[in-house]
């Protein structure tokens, strides 16, 4: 009964978003005014109708309801309750239907809370969000139906990849949704005002929000998403350049280039038609990221289930919707007036910088993902891996690194070499003596991560200066969120150039009572414990670890077994102190060669490595900060005059 | 006009990324992996007997004229004894199935051939795996088929499951 109500509903919500294409398209045109006032009901009404959709299918999960296919094939009645619920978007139709979702949530927001976009254009941006809801349903209901019904009923479901049955599944993939299907507001805004011809300062300062609402989602989607991997894969890592991560990482580079260059938009009238590109391209990434991990024409660790059939019909939706976009940007852009100008030493030339440098980052990220598509089409199979992106992007990142503590000191329109030497000379300074101090201490370093943690402190103080001579309870909380957004770039670069330079790794075979040493640590083997959960088994190795002469403490990696479906899993064992983290994972026992119980046991010693996350986390604060600044701004000054002059240093 | 022609670069490109992944949809994904050895003599090599009842091998063994099924086990592997039937068939199809036992003891092979079969007419003992290394093979198991003057004809990777017969049955066939 709830799967057919499930179905109904996302028939409904369907019917609902044609309606609001219709109703939208409809009242754009002169004799349909009286209808513009029904469009945003309907579009709220889509968003309502298919997030009870949605919460009908987390219901069939929770009751482990077995007469649905998708239900028996990925979840099992002794899963614990809250891999029930995230099993729900743990496939590829329940992951659709998240999709949806949010798509129908963002665009019934914008219907209910947008005041300040002008009515014409909000109605074409509602109307071409409900077009990309139009494709995506359809995909659901024809291609992905996750309410269809299975006879005869199975006794036992297959239960959920063991990779996801972890606390940081319930969680990630929702955030990370929200982030890169959110991102489709940006490009429905970018439409909606091509097509009424409304490109300008105030139709920025509206978008600015959702902007950077969904930019929140996605930097904290990925940053959880880099950790899960980093303790879950259990390979030490914490970032492998796969696929799927690359398509989260794509729409976050283009999102982040379109945050700043909104700004020029909203605050000088500038970079009008480059604002539209990136809107359209960010939600291209997001859709293009989809397609490829839908698709199954990379091989990523993330193995989801692969169809052709889905494949092309997610294609077909890509084309169709950035195809004609694109055709809208080139018909109309040309309308679109320049800005005023700027000098080169000033606010917009740095953001400028920053575009172009974020830009060729995406594009690098870009070509490096399909590489193994280019070389098919050739003949051949290559991917390129790691080494290809940090060597490119690396020296890229760190420019742009120093463009972003530079940018925020500068004055719009024209400031002078002069005064900005002297604002720069402090970190200026501490970077040197960084720099100078490790050539000195720790010669061995590779240069990227000599000079990401030369940066760093430099960075940091900078990313502080605009604070600098302000008086702190009068400053706009925006520019709070810029500085410390920016200040967490300087920390999480400070945990990849530590973790990078820094790293001690050992692999040993160890039998009981025998040690193995790491960094500073020394490690005793105790022997193995079996152990039994709610649906695996496991080994586990029991480690009594001592830093120098301190107090020992016990760290318990295991290799697990999961029964539904057979799976081995490495559970890493991570003990976080202040200056980083012992990372310790368990092998299997060494082949018959070694007697006595030996395993074994590979240990990292990673000094601040934790900061990568937490400066990622810095990030999202600062966002959100500046979101709840934006929001309070506008509500304050309806006219939205000064809105975004308040960037320009006192 | 023509000022305006740059705009619509965005959108051939599109076209153009479009049309690639429409390609790669369509073709077939296999997970066969070409290695540089195929077509080429196997190195030269000499392995003592890893167990007593049968002879060592060596690439002079492999070029006598009749192709052989070369495969690469350990009796610590699991996907190994997963594999044991269909070489057995193998052999019991008169094929020429030779093996290379990877760091492995006698009295391990022993019990292994005591519980899953030996159809291996020769094993040598690859203690340090530098045969293994030499022959372009990175893991246990893994099946060479190489034809009467010793060159190799097909590498199959990972346990011969009963999909995977035919293909080495006509690589043998061809080989002959």
């Amino acid at each position: 009964m709830i799967a057919e109500a499930g179905l109904a509903l996302l028939w409904l919500a369907a019917a609902l978003s044609l309606l609001q294409l219709v109703l939208g398209w409809a009242a754009l045109r002169p004799e349909g005014q009286g209808l513009l006032r029904i469009v945003r009901p309907v579009a709220v009404a889509q968003g309502a109708v298919v997030g009870l959709a949605f919460l009908a299918l987390i219901w069939l999960f929770l009751r482990t309801d077995l007469s649905v296919k998708l239900v028996a094939a990925n979840s099992h009645s002794l899963k614990p309750w809250l891999y029930k619920f995230a099993g729900a978007w743990g496939n590829h139709e329940g992951s659709m239907l998240l999709w949806v979702t949010v798509l129908a949530v963002a665009g019934g927001a914008v219907a209910l809370f947008e005041r300040r976009l002008r009515q014409d254009t909000l109605i074409a941006t509602l109307a071409a969000q409900a077009a990309i809801g139009l494709g995506f349903y359809a995909f659901l209901l024809f291609a992905s139906n996750p309410f269809e019904r299975l006879s005869p009923v199975p006794v036992e479901g297959n239960g959920l990849n063991p990779l996801l049955q972890d606390p940081g599944l319930a969680f990630h993939p929702p955030t990370l949704y929200f982030g890169y299907v959110g991102i489709s507001i940006a490009f429905s805004f970018a439409v909606g005002a091509l097509i009424t011809r409304d490109v300008g300062p105030a139709f920025a300062r509206a978008m600015r929000p959702w902007i950077l609402a969904a930019w929140i989602f996605l930097t904290l989607g990925i940053t959880a998403g880099s950790y899960w991997a980093y303790y879950e894969l259990g390979w030490g890592g914490w970032w492998f350049w796969d696929p799927v991560e690359n398509a989260s990482l794509m729409p976050w580079l283009a999102a982040t280039a379109l945050l700043h260059s909104v700004t020029v938009l909203a605050t000088r009238a500038g970079l009008r038609a480059w604002t539209i590109m990136l809107a359209v391209v960010a939600f291209s990434m997001s859709m293009i990221g989809t397609f490829l991990v839908r698709s199954g024409i990379l091989t990523s660790v993330h193995a989801f289930a692969v169809d052709p059939k889905r494949g092309t019909f997610i294609l077909a939706l890509l084309a169709f919707y950035i195809g004609g976009a694109l055709f809208l940007f080139a018909l109309r852009v040309r309308h679109v007036k320049d800005g005023s100008t700027f000098e080169i030493v000033s606010r917009e030339a740095a953001l400028v910088i920053n575009n172009l440098l974020l830009s060729v980052i995406l594009g690098l990220v870009f070509v490096g993902t399909l590489y193994p598509l280019i070389t098919q089409a050739l003949g051949t199979e290559i991917s390129v891996g790691p080494p290809y992106f940090n060597g490119w992007t690396g020296p890229f990142a760190l420019v742009l690194v120093v463009i972003m503590a530079i940018g925020p000191m500068l004055r719009w329109r024209r400031d002078s070499l002069k005064t900005l030497s002297s604002r720069v000379a402090v970190p200026v300074l501490l970077s040197v003596a960084a720099l100078v101090a490790l050539v000195v201490l720790a010669p061995g370093i590779r240069l990227l991560p000599m000079l990401g943690l030369a940066l760093a402190p430099g960075v940091f103080a900078a990313s502080l200066a605009p604070l600098w001579g302000r008086r702190l309870r009068r400053t706009p909380l925006f520019l709070y969120g810029m500085v410390i957004a920016h200040a967490g770039i300087a920390v999480s670069l400070a945990g990849m150039a530590a973790e990078s330079a820094f790293t001690k790794e050992t692999l040993v075979a160890v039998g009981p009572g025998q040690t193995a040493r790491v960094g500073g640590f020394t490690v005793k083997f105790n022997g193995v414990t079996p152990v039994v959960g709610p649906n695996w088994t496991a080994i586990e190795a029991d480690l009594e670890v001592r830093r120098g002469d301190g107090a020992p403490f016990t760290l318990r990696p295991e290799q697990r077994l999961f029964t539904t479906p057979p799976q081995p899993t490495s559970e890493a064992a991570i003990r976080t102190l202040w200056d980083g983290q012992l990372y310790v994972a368990v092998g299997d026992a060494t082949n018959q060669l070694d007697q006595g119980g030996r395993r074994q046991i590979r240990l990292w010693w990673k000094p601040f490595v934790t900061l990568i996350w937490f400066g990622g986390g810095m990030i999202a604060f600062g966002g959100l900060l500046a979101l709840i600044g934006r929001l309070r701004r506008r509500r304050g000054t309806k006219a939205g005059e000064i809105g975004g002059g308040g960037e320009a240093p006192a | 006009m023509r000022k305006h022609l740059i705009l619509w670069v965005p959108f051939a490109g599109l076209a153009i990324l479009v049309a690639m992944f429409k390609i790669s949809l369509n073709s077939p994904r296999t997970k066969e992996i070409p290695t540089g050895l195929i077509g080429q003599a196997v190195p030269e090599f000499t392995l003592a007997p890893a167990i007593a009842e049968r002879p060592g091998l060596s690439a002079a063994s492999l070029r006598g004229g009749r192709p052989h099924i070369v495969n690469v086990f350990a009796s610590w592997c699991l996907p190994c004894q997963v594999e044991a039937p269909q070489l057995e068939a193998l052999s019991r199809r008169g094929m020429n199935v030779v093996g290379i036992a990877i760091r492995d003891r006698p009295e391990d092979l022993a019990r292994f051939f005591a519980n899953f079969g030996n159809p291996f007419s020769a094993i040598g003992a690859d203690v340090d795996r530098s045969v293994q290394m030499n022959m372009g093979s990175a893991g246990v198991p893994e099946t060479f088929v190489v034809d009467g003057r010793g060159v190799i004809r097909l590498q199959h990777i990972g346990a011969i499951t009963e999909a995977d017969m035919p293909k080495l049955v006509a690589a043998y066939e061809a080989a002959r």
